[in-house]
C-alpha cells in the first residue's frame, strides 16, 4: 500500500529535486572526484582527483590497465558503490544538479531513466532464474506508467533493435539459453529500455569473444547515435575506444594522466603511459611471433602510491624530479588536451630525459659488463696462476677449471 | 507446501527442453565439447530417478492416508477396538500393526498419528522457513546494522542445544500440538536463517543485483525479485531435511515427556506407549518407528535430489 503511494508520487519528487534541466551546458561534469575506501590495511585511493565533462550525445573513453580505478570511477559517478567505508569528495553534476551528496532515494529517480550501466560480464549480470522478457519489462513497468502488454511490445522491439533474432520467442528464454554476446545485447537492451541520457559501459566487451566485441561496440555506438545518448566507455583496450570515443581519458593509479580528443591523443600523445599503452597494441603489419611490447612492473599500491609522479617507477623517461614532485595537469597547445608529466613525450625535455636514461642504462650496462669481465679476469688469472704454479701441470684435476 | 519443491525442478526440465530444441544455442555447443553438461542434461531428462520416485510414493501414501484418516475404514484410534484377549497381540489380518496394551489398533493410531506428526513437522518448518528465510535475506542483504539486529536473536537461538530450547518453550507454553509446533519452529528458524543468509550473501554480490540497482530497483524489489528466487532452491532442500528432523524431534520430545500430551495421538506418543513393552510386545513401538524411519529417509533423499538439481544448474550457469 505504502509502496504504491510512493510510486505514484515519485515523479513529483523528481521534478522538485531535479528541476527542468537546462539544455545547454555539458550533461555530466565531474570535478576533482575522489573515491577512497577505508580498509583494514589503510585508505585505498581508488580514484584520486578526477575531472572531466561530457556533452550530450558524446562519448568519452576511459582507458587504463586493471586497478587504475576506471571501474570505481564509473560506479562512483553513478553513485552505485556500497556506502560502507566509502569516502567520496568532489563534485558530480548531472544536468547541472549536484549528485555527490544525493541520497539513494534521490539517485533512484535517475537510475535507469536518466543514466544506466552496461556491465562487464554478461554471464553474471542477468538473473539466472528470470526470463529475459521479465528482466527487460521490469524496469519499464517500474519507471514508466504503461500497461503490461505495451511493456511487452516495447521489450520485443528493444530486443529486435539490439539485433536479437526472433525477439518474441527470446522474451520467454532464460539467460543460460543464450551465448555471451546475446546476453550482452540483452543487457544493452535493458540498459537503454527507459531511454537514459547517459550510458556507462563498463568494459562491455572484456568478457566476450573477439569476433563479438566489434559487433557489441558497433551496436552500442548505433544505439547511442539513434537515441542521442552520451556514453562513458570504460575499457583497458585503447583499440576499443580509438574509433568510437570523442574524447579519451587515460587513467593511471586513480588519476587521469592524459586527456584529449581522440585524434589529438593518438597524434600527439604526451604522457609516457599513453605511449606505452599504444605501443602494447598488437599491430597487424608486424610479422608473426613478434614479441608484444609490455609495460614493465605492476600498477602501484593504491594505499601508498609512489611519491611524485605515480608512473615514475615504471617510466622510461623518469628523472629525479619525477620521484619527488607530483606533476600537475598541464594544458597542451591543443584545446582540451591535458597531461600530467614533467618530461612529456615528443617534447625536447622528454627526448632529453629519455636520452639521459638510455645513456645511463648503457653506462650501467657497460659498467656491469666491465665488472663481470674484471671478475672473470680475476678468476681466470687465479686459475691460470694456479695452473702455472702447479708442478704436475694440466694433468691434475685441479688444473681443469 | 510439499508440492512447491518440485516446481523449480520442473521448470528446469522445461528449460532444458527448450534448450534442446534450439540448435544454435551455446548450451548445446558447450555440451558437445565438454560432455559434462551433456551428461547432466541426460540425467535430468531421465527425470528424478528410481529412488526419488519411491520416496515420493511413500510420502504420498503417508500424507494421503493422514488426510483421509477420518474416511478410511480403520478402527477408532482412541477407543477400544479389540477384545480384551487380543491386547498386546502382534500383527494380524484385522490389526496389521498389532494391538497395543489398551486394546487400540496400532495401524489406525499410526495413521491418525501421522496427522499430528506431519502437521507439527510441516507447519513448524514452514513457520521457520518464513521467519528464518525473511530474516536471512534481510540480514544477508543489509550487512550492516540491520543485518546485526536481525542476526543477534537468531544467533542466540542457534547457540542453545535445539532439544533443550524446544523443551524450555514447551514447558513454558504447555503441551498442546500448536505449542509444540511453535517450539519446533523456533528451533528450525535459525537453521533456515543461516542457510538463507549465506546464500543471500553470495547472490547479492552478483552483478545482476547491481544491474537491478542501476536500473533504479528498490531494496524490497531486489530482495524479493532478484535474490529470493535464487535462494529458494537451497532453502527448499534444507526445509525438506528440516521436516524430517522435526518429526524425529517430536518423537524425542515425547520420550522425555515434553512433547504433546499423551492422550493426543502422535508418532512420538505411540512409541512412548510401547516403550515399556519392548520385550513382549515390541510391535507397538517398532511399527511407528519404522514409519518414522522411512518417512525421514524419504524426506532426506528428496532433499538431496532437490539440492542435486540445484547444484547442477549452478554449475551449468
Amino acid at each position: 500500500m505504502k509502496l504504491r503511494r510512493k510510486r505514484t508520487s515519485a515523479p513529483a519528487d523528481a521534478t522538485e529535486r531535479f528541476p527542468a534541466a537546462p539544455l545547454d551546458g555539458p550533461l555530466l561534469e565531474v570535478e576533482n572526484v575522489k573515491t577512497h575506501f577505508q580498509t583494514d590495511r589503510g585508505l585505498v585511493r581508488a580514484v584520486d582527483g578526477v575531472s572531466f565533462s561530457l556533452e550530450r550525445g558524446k562519448t568519452i573513453g576511459i582507458v587504463g590497465e586493471s586497478g587504475s580505478g576506471k571501474t570505481v570511477l564509473s560506479r562512483s559517478v553513478m553513485g552505485l558503490l556500497p556506502k560502507r567505508g566509502l569516502v567520496r569528495e568532489g563534485s558530480i553534476r548531472f544536468e547541472g544538479v549536484e549528485l555527490i551528496d544525493a541520497s539513494n532515494d534521490e539517485l533512484r529517480q535517475l537510475w535507469g531513466t536518466q543514466m544506466a550501466m552496461v556491465f562487464q560480464d554478461p554471464m553474471t549480470s542477468l538473473n539466472p532464474v528470470m526470463k529475459i522478457g521479465t528482466q527487460i519489462t521490469e524496469s519499464l513497468l517500474h519507471h514508466l506508467d504503461i500497461t503490461k502488454d505495451y511493456a511487452n511490445e516495447t521489450g520485443i522491439s528493444l530486443l529486435a533493435s539490439v539485433g536479437i533474432p526472433e525477439p518474441e520467442r527470446r522474451m520467454s528464454s532464460y539467460p543460460h539459453e543464450m551465448s555471451g554476446g546475446m546476453r550482452q545485447r540483452v543487457m544493452i537492451a535493458i540498459a537503454i529500455a527507459c531511454g537514459p541520457k547517459l550510458l556507462f559501459a563498463d568494459e562491455p566487451t572484456t568478457a566476450l569473444d573477439v569476433t563479438v566485441q566489434a559487433q557489441i561496440l558497433d551496436l552500442l555506438q548505433a544505439q547511442q547515435r539513434e537515441r542521442f545518448m552520451a556514453m562513458v566507455l570504460v575499457t583497458h583496450d585503447l583499440g576499443v575506444v580509438a574509433g568510437r570515443a570523442d574524447d579519451i581519458a587515460v587513467m593511471y593509479a586513480g588519476q587521469i594522466v592524459e586527456k584529449a580528443p581522440t585524434r589529438t591523443l593518438f597524434a600527439e600523445m604526451r604522457h609516457p603511459y599513453t605511449e606505452a599503452l599504444v605501443r602494447s597494441i598488437p599491430k597487424l603489419n608486424d610479422p608473426s611471433h613478434t614479441r608484444l611490447v609490455t609495460i614493465g612492473g605492476r600498477p602501484p599500491n593504491l594505499i601508498a602510491p609512489p611519491v611524485g609522479c605515480r608512473f615514475s617507477p615504471r617510466c622510461p623517461y623518469v628523472q629525479d624530479k619525477c620521484r619527488t614532485e607530483e606533476p600537475p595537469l598541464i594544458s597542451a597547445s591543443d584545446p582540451g588536451h591535458e597531461y600530467r608529466c614533467w618530461f612529456p613525450v615528443g617534447t625536447p625535455e622528454g627526448t632529453a630525459a629519455l636520452e639521459r636514461n638510455r645513456a645511463a642504462a648503457d653506462a650501467a650496462l657497460l659498467e656491469a659488463d666491465a665488472a663481470t669481465r674484471a671478475e672473470a679476469a680475476i678468476a681466470g688469472g687465479s686459475t691460470g696462476a694456479g695452473a702455472g704454479t702447479d708442478p704436475t701441470g694440466g694433468s691434475t684435476p685441479g688444473g681443469v677449471s | 507446501m510439499p508440492e512447491q519443491p518440485h516446481s523449480p525442478a520442473e521448470s528446469i526440465l522445461i528449460d532444458e527442453e527448450t534448450v534442446g530444441l534450439e540448435p544454435d544455442s551455446s548450451a548445446i555447443q558447450i555440451g558437445a565439447i565438454e560432455g559434462g553438461p551433456e551428461v547432466a542434461r541426460e540425467r535430468r531428462r531421465k527425470g528424478l530417478g528410481f529412488g526419488a520416485w519411491i520416496a515420493i510414493i511413500w510420502l504420498t501414501l503417508i500424507v494421503g492416508s493422514a488426510v483421509l484418516a477420518p474416511v478410511l475404514p480403520i478402527p477408532d484410534p482412541v477407543a477400544d477396538s479389540a477384545p480384551a484377549a487380543d491386547y498386546k497381540s502382534g500383527p494380524s489380518v484385522d490389526h496389521p500393526f498389532g494391538v497395543d496394551t489398551t486394546g487400540l489398533d496400532v495401524f489406525s493410531r499410526v495413521i491418525w498419528g501421522a496427522r499430528n506428526s506431519l502437521f507439527i513437522g510441516t507447519v513448524s518448518v514452514v513457520l521457520g522457513f518464513l521467519v528464518g528465510g525473511a530474516c536471512g535475506i534481510i540480514g544477508g542483504y543489509f550487512k550492516g546494522r540491520i543485518g546485526g539486529l536481525v542476526g543477534v536473536p537468531m544467533d542466540i537461538a542457534l547457540a542453545f542445544p535445539p532439544l533443550v530450547l524446544a523443551l524450555a518453550v514447551v514447558t513454558f507454553l504447555g503441551r498442546s500440538v500448536s505449542n509444540v509446533t511453535i517450539a519446533l519452529a523456533i528451533v528450525s528458524a535459525p537453521i533456515l536463517y543461516r542457510i538463507a543468509r549465506a546464500s543471500t550473501l553470495s547472490w547479492s554480490e552478483r552483478e545482476f543485483v547491481l544491474a537491478c540497482r542501476a536500473q533504479g530497483g528498490k531494496h524490497f524489489r531486489i530482495m524479493t525479485r532478484e535474490i529470493l528466487p535464487n535462494v529458494l532452491p537451497a532453502m527448499f532442500s534444507i526445509a525438506l531435511l528440516g521436516i524430517a528432523v522435526v518429526i524425529v524431534a517430536e518423537g524425542g520430545l515425547a520420550i522425555i515427556g515434553a512433547g504433546v500430551k499423551p492422550d493426543v495421538v502422535t508418532w512420538g506418543n505411540i512409541i512412548v506407549s510401547g516403550q515399556g513393552e519392548l520385550r513382549d510386545a515390541s510391535h507397538i513401538a517398532l511399527f511407528p518407528s519404522f514409519v518414522i524411519f522411512f518417512t525421514v529417509l524419504a524426506l532426506n533423499y528428496l532433499g538431496d535430489v532437490v539440492r542435486a538439481k540445484f547444484d547442477v544448474r549452478e554449475s551449468a550457469l
